[in-house]
């Protein structure tokens, strides 16, 4: 397996919102291909045919009664935020920035 | 309170007014002070919360009000479980100073229960690692040789249990993040059933693998524990409405006529000499008691690795996408706007294994690769299930040893993370499978390292699988032996 190019690692750094260094983008590339080519070990199994196992367990949908229950009061819910601004969490500008 | 007294043993000599619940949480405090310099197994305990609590057991017991089967017992809960008192901070700079509005449904177990959480136990960054060397805030060490690691990502319970800071511990076992820490440090570690025990409040790392279960100094205390905090959770659309059995009621069934089945594929190439040796003398030891021993096969063993790295990233990527900065959290100081808002505060708030992880499942679940690796992987998952139906046909449990090795030296695994993923060979299948699984002590390495043996059964089947670990554990003693670190009073 060809190790993973930097254009590849930039571009999965993006869609993880993940800001890495360059020397990071470096010990990934090599790394991460590493790893993927362990990963490759599984074309050899023959799944053809075979159903996908998302979890272990034979259940499919939990429903419970859509009965109102006592949401987190505000203070408790907004206790952690590094950045609050009233009953608001706080965030910087949203609009008029790159939207990738 | 000896250092190796019990859960049980606690409890007892607590309702039978023998000790006061603060006498034992003042020794636990103490012990802390004077060993966990040495192991950092804590993250963060609080003394004036634990004897307030234990005054409030003693006063219940001196009015004659009935106690719960963990009255007064000092316990240690790992770090990613969340907790109304102290911080919940998944050994992260993250989380650093995220403090939990609710309780995991475990902790609330353990308190109805009567027991007494005297602090949190370091682990490796949300759970992920196989040697707790990979925390924001150090390293955890093992009690029986402090250059070893303490295993991963429970290190810091499994240290703290087996250098008797505490009787016992909860972990969380993704892949192996319960048992193996509990080998490598001399103790007994269960990881349940998939769905026996409810995640509410367990900080999400593989959704559809993680389970949370007790790290104790034998079995019984093991099955008095999953006693305690199985059971059916609302908050947890995957904990199962099952009834759970009085485990401890059940650990005497003799081991006359178990089937136990051994696989080639745990005892190939990478297995240690010694612990081959070791492991086989345990199943030796079973047979001579009546156990009957039989030749399975797990097919697809081999993939395990691959498969779980596969599919545990994936979720983890996906669950760790909530932490963004902005509902709770660390944030980067000055973000020139929003998404740098995202990616420096994931950035600087992940620790370097946690971005690898997250790079490797946004990897995998990318466009154009997602076939390819995710849905390939969750295929192979299948078919390990089935290898695991199909043997738990033919036997009662499966035996292996827990690790390829006893526990490596710090820093040993540190450059090369395929190396530490593959230290997890001989756990994780039972997390793909869903099955319940639990690693015990079964002797000592020649430079004195505890080997663990590893014992699996069909999922919901903890009934037969601590019966099965009990009589093997009436049979030996490795399990009473005590690190050097745990000799002082």
């Amino acid at each position: 397996m060809t190790t993973l190019d930097e254009h590849t690692v930039r571009h999965v750094a993006k869609l993880a919102r993940l800001k890495l260094s360059d020397e990071e983008v470096r010990a990934f590339q090599e790394q991460l291909t590493a790893i993927m080519d362990h990963f490759a070990l599984l074309d050899e199994v023959d799944t053809t045919g075979v159903e996908p196992t998302a979890h272990a367990l034979a259940i499919d949908n939990v429903l419970r009664d859509d009965v109102v229950q006592a949401p987190l009061p505000t203070e408790q819910t907004l206790r952690n935020t590094p950045a609050r601004h009233g009953d608001h969490f706080q965030v910087p500008k949203v609009l008029n920035q790159e939207s990738s | 309170m000896s250092r190796r007294d019990t859960q049980f043993d606690t409890a007892q000599s607590v309702a039978g007014g023998e000790r006061s619940a603060e006498e034992i949480v003042r020794e636990c405090f103490e012990r802390i002070t004077t060993t966990d310099v040495d192991l950092h197994a804590m993250l963060s305990h609080d003394a004036d919360r634990s004897i307030a609590l234990a005054r409030t057991v003693d006063a219940a017991r001196a009015s004659g009000q009935p106690l719960g089967p963990l009255a007064g017992v000092p316990l240690a809960i790992k770090d990613n479980m969340c907790t109304t008192f102290g911080a919940t901070t998944c050994g992260s700079k993250m989380l650093e100073r995220f403090e939990s509005p609710y309780s995991a449904h475990v902790v609330e177990r353990l308190e109805d229960a009567g027991a007494i959480i005297i602090g949190k136990t370091n682990l490796d960054e949300f759970a992920m690692g196989s040697s707790t060397e990979h925390g924001a805030f150090g390293a955890t060490r093992n009690p029986w040789n402090t250059a070893r690691v303490s295993g991963g990502s429970s290190g810091g319970s499994a240290a703290a249990v087996a250098a008797g800071l505490v009787p016992a511990a909860l972990g969380s076992d993704t892949g192996g993040s319960v048992r193996q820490p509990a080998a490598f440090c001399g103790v007994v570690g269960l990881k349940p059933s998939y769905g026996r025990v409810s995640r509410y409040g367990l900080v999400a790392f593989g959704s559809s693998l993680d389970q949370i279960g007790p790290l104790t100094l034998d079995v019984r205390d093991a099955a008095l524990m999953l006693g305690v905090i199985a059971g059916h959770d609302a908050r947890d659309s995957t904990s199962v409405n099952q009834p759970v059995p009085d485990y401890v009621a059940e650990l005497d069934q003799p081991l006359a006529g178990v089937r136990i089945g051994i696989s080639d594929e745990y005892f190939g190439d990478g297995l240690d000499d010694d612990m081959r040796t070791t492991v086989m003398n345990a199943i030796e030891l079973m047979r001579d008691e009546g156990a009957k021993i039989v030749s399975i096969n797990l097919p697809h063993m081999k993939y395990s690795v691959a498969c779980y790295y596969v599919i545990a990233t994936a979720e983890a990527s996906s669950n760790l996408a909530r932490f963004d900065g902005v509902r709770y959290g660390y944030r980067t100081a000055t973000p020139t706007g929003v998404v740098d808002m995202y990616e420096s505060s994931r950035g600087e708030g992940f620790g370097e294994e946690v971005k690898r992880r997250i790079m490797l499942g946004t990897y995998a679940l990318s466009s154009g690769y997602a076939d390819a690796y995710y849905l390939k992987a969750l295929a192979v998952r299948t078919l390990i299930k089935r290898d695991f139906d199909n043997a738990f046909e033919h036997v009662d449990v499966i035996a292996s040893p827990t690790t390829p090795t006893a526990a490596f030296a710090l820093g040993e695994n540190a450059g090369d993370p395929l190396a530490m993923y593959l230290q997890d060979i001989y756990t994780i299948s039972a997390n793909l499978a869903g099955v319940c699984a639990i690693s015990l002590p079964c002797g000592h390495s020649p430079t004195n390292l505890p080997l663990g043996l590893q014992l699996m059964g069909p999922a919901f089947g903890e009934e037969r699988l601590l019966s099965v670990a009990h009589q093997y554990q009436r049979h030996t003693d490795h399990h009473r032996k005590a690190p050097p670190s745990a000799s002082a009073a």
